[in-house]
């Protein structure tokens, strides 16, 4: 099969630039930890309440002192509807849902978690600025879709 | 002498599947218009009708039902022209796979218009639409495959005829679509079939979601390039002869339609990147499948580039860019598909974001997304199929596209890229401030959500600005194709519409390209290497399943 010099450039160029992009993506993924949210611990969407974290929704210090935040979404909000977590300090939050797929997607950060029933999604952050952060639901979940929203405060410690 | 065209019965079949394409084109533009004002605050809509009722019927009609309908009705103008007149057989199943379409695009309509199926387009479970709006989606896959094989039998045929000959581009191109589309199908089938029918029926009481998601986008992803293979087809195939040029490689040309085979299937997590329940080793895996259809792009953007170039060169262009100048400007066949492919280069940049791993989370199911698929099946594929539409419909119809309906073909491509240029760059802005999809009106009370209505270009009026010139173009293309199917006077010989196919010197091709049951094999073993762990993974360790929920 023939092909074109200025094509071998062209492709040659091509597959430089991928090889670099999936290099930065790889090392920043699994050297640097910048995974996207995930998780692969399941639990029974009808029996949250009495499933820890999950049977006490909130914000949780850990021994370590980082915090974790357990989040329950239904439709159309999410428990608990207001939290207060310190700035600098790493956030574990940890997601599911009770019905449908819902998400939890933090304006103005990178957090942007999808909320499948009967998984548990996971992310951790650390807040640099206090202020008050949005939370919207960005997955379609029903005819309340756009009232879904909480609150966090990043207050400084 | 009078005008011709291809035989009587593939002219009745092409004109009706471009018939309920466009009809649904109409209805599904309508829709994005009264969004846009829905998501403003501008418009009421009456109680019977419900905002996500009308989303859900915008999306399933543009980019289902108007790219399936066209793209079938130019396969077949186009099979039965490069490779002769269909048997009474071909004839018989496309019509039956056609009806059966036809049923299960009426069917899910239904449902969606009766607020019994406002799921969306993708469906997600474990909301539960009535029943019958999944056996309308079964239905109408299933009709896409009968016409499928009664195309692929066709061409058999004809290389049964033709033992040892490479097949014509266009038809070799047409199966390589349809094999994907059939390979692509089996994920949203096995779902449908085994999963949401039973469901929905209370057959089964609930539902693995996980699982559900996973085959919805094995099957999402190859579903965009079942869209985009027909508009490439335009690009190799069709536009190299409207400007008098012949096609640059005939065997690169077939290479990318296989690569696109091999890596647009094997890559569904890459919408699922923000999700629990899939290990992030297998995300990245197909990251990097994903990654590999940057190869086949390189390749056609390189052969089309090259084609106007030695085009222009023939006509006389010098310099560098002299060529640019020479090139049939006047010409809308030729005008709509380079501005269509201009779309795709930040259509086709803004797809390497979003599908890179980590960076996924900045812009998911945001309105970035949005923007996003408005650039790429939008623009690119939609306006290349109104390219096509300007001349297969005269045609097909016998009629002449006069010099007026030229010129508002015109206005209607600026019109269309102007509207676009608006709608999409707000909402790729907006996205990246953090803007759900999705949504109708909301009063988010946060001044970062309130920001969303002040900026410029970041705002939710600019996006209704442009959505309203898109209606308007959408409209103006509608009065075209309605003058050239009913109204526009009848060809003669001389001034008959032809079906424009380049000439592709096909003595190297390589006949490897050709031997599908290879191609397919490899295809089946990179799915299996990709999907094969995760969703065992997915069923063994199944959290209890879900029932259904009507949420809206």
């Amino acid at each position: 099969m023939h092909l074109h010099k200025y094509e071998k450039i062209w492709l040659t160029f091509g597959f430089a630039a991928l090889i670099i992009f999936l290099s930065v993506v790889g090392v920043s993924a699994f050297h640097q930890g910048h995974t996207p949210a995930g998780g692969l611990q399941k639990v029974d969407p009808d029996n949250l309440e009495s499933t820890p974290p999950f049977d006490n929704p909130g914000v949780h210090e850990k021994k370590d002192g980082s915090y974790e935040v357990a989040v329950v979404a239904e439709a159309f909000g999410y428990t608990p509807g207001k939290i207060q977590v310190p700035a600098g300090e790493k956030v574990t939050f940890k997601v599911t849902s009770k019905d449908v797929t819902h998400s939890f997607s933090i304006v103005d950060t990178n957090v942007n978690m999808m909320v499948v029933p009967g998984q548990v999604n996971e992310k951790t952050h650390v807040f640099r600025d206090p202020g008050k952060y949005l939370i919207v639901c960005n997955e379609y979940c029903g005819s309340g879709h756009h009232f879904m929203s909480m609150e966090i405060e990043v207050v400084d410690q | 002498m009078t005008a011709v065209s291809i035989p009587n019965p593939e002219r009745k079949l092409a004109l009706t599947n471009l018939g309920i394409a466009y009809t649904a084109f109409i209805v599904g533009t309508l829709c994005g218009l009264l969004q846009v004002f829905i998501r403003n605050d501008a418009l009421q809509l009456p109680a019977w009708l419900d905002y996500y009722q009308i989303l859900t019927a915008h999306g399933v009609l543009l980019a289902l039902i108007f790219t399936t309908f066209f793209i079938f009705g130019f396969f077949q103008s186009g099979m039965s022209r490069t490779l002769g007149a269909f048997g009474p057989k071909v004839v018989f199943w496309n019509w039956v796979g056609l009806i059966i379409t036809a049923t299960g695009t009426v069917m899910a309509t239904v449902m969606i218009v009766s607020g019994e199926a406002s799921v969306l387009y993708t469906f997600y479970a474990p909301m539960m639409a009535n029943g019958f709006f999944y056996v309308g989606l079964a239905l109408f896959v299933v009709g896409t495959w009968v016409q499928s094989f009664a195309l692929a039998g066709h061409y058999l045929v004809w290389r049964k005829e033709n033992k040892g000959e490479k097949s014509p581009l266009f038809a070799y191109m047409t199966v390589a679509t349809i094999i994907l589309w059939i390979i692509a199908c089996l994920g949203v089938v096995a779902a449908v079939l085994f999963q949401f029918i039973p469901w929905a029926f209370g057959w089964k009481e609930s539902i693995n979601v996980e699982l559900s998601r996973s085959l919805f986008w094995y099957f999402g992803h190859p579903l965009v390039y079942f869209w985009l293979l027909p508009a490439y087809i335009g690009w190799y195939v069709i536009v190299p002869k409207i400007i008098g040029g012949k096609v640059f490689s005939d065997s690169l040309a077939r290479l990318s339609f296989i690569l696109f085979i091999l890596f647009s299937i094997p890559v569904g997590f890459h919408h699922q990147l923000t999700e629990p329940g899939i290990a992030s080793f297998w995300k990245f895996l197909q990251t990097i499948l994903t990654f590999m259809v940057i190869v086949p792009s390189l390749m056609t953007a390189f052969s089309m580039f090259a084609v106007f170039e030695t085009r222009g060169r023939e006509l006389g262009g010098k310099g560098l860019f002299g060529w640019f100048r020479k090139l049939p400007w006047k010409d809308v066949r030729f005008t709509s598909i380079f501005i269509a492919m201009l779309f795709f280069i930040p259509g086709g940049a803004g797809g390497i974001i979003n599908a890179s791993f980590q960076m996924n989370e900045v812009i998911h199911n945001t309105l970035w997304v949005v923007g996003h698929f408005h650039i790429t099946v939008g623009t690119p594929v939609a306006m290349t199929f109104f390219g096509i539409t300007f001349w297969l419909i005269p045609f097909l119809t016998k009629r002449v596209f006069t010099k007026a309906l030229q010129r508002l073909a015109l206005i209607q491509i600026i019109t269309w890229s102007i509207g676009m240029v608006l709608m999409s760059t707000a909402q790729h802005v907006l996205g990246l401030f953090g803007a759900p999809r999705r949504t109708a009106y909301t009063g988010y009370q946060h001044e970062d959500a309130l920001a969303w209505f002040e900026g410029i270009i970041s705002n939710h009026v600019t996006m209704a600005v442009g959505g309203s010139i898109l209606f308007l173009s959408a409209s103006l293309l509608i009065f075209i194709v309605v003058q050239l199917a009913w109204f526009a006077p009848m060809a003669e010989s001389a001034t008959q519409e032809t079906f424009p196919i380049a000439e592709s010197d096909a003595r190297e091709t390589p006949g490897i390209l050709e031997n599908w049951k290879v191609w397919i094999g490899v295809a089946l073993v990179l799915i299996a290497v990709a999907y094969t762990i995760p969703v065992a993974d997915m069923i063994q360790h199944a959290p209890p399943g879900s029932g259904g929920f009507r949420t809206w």
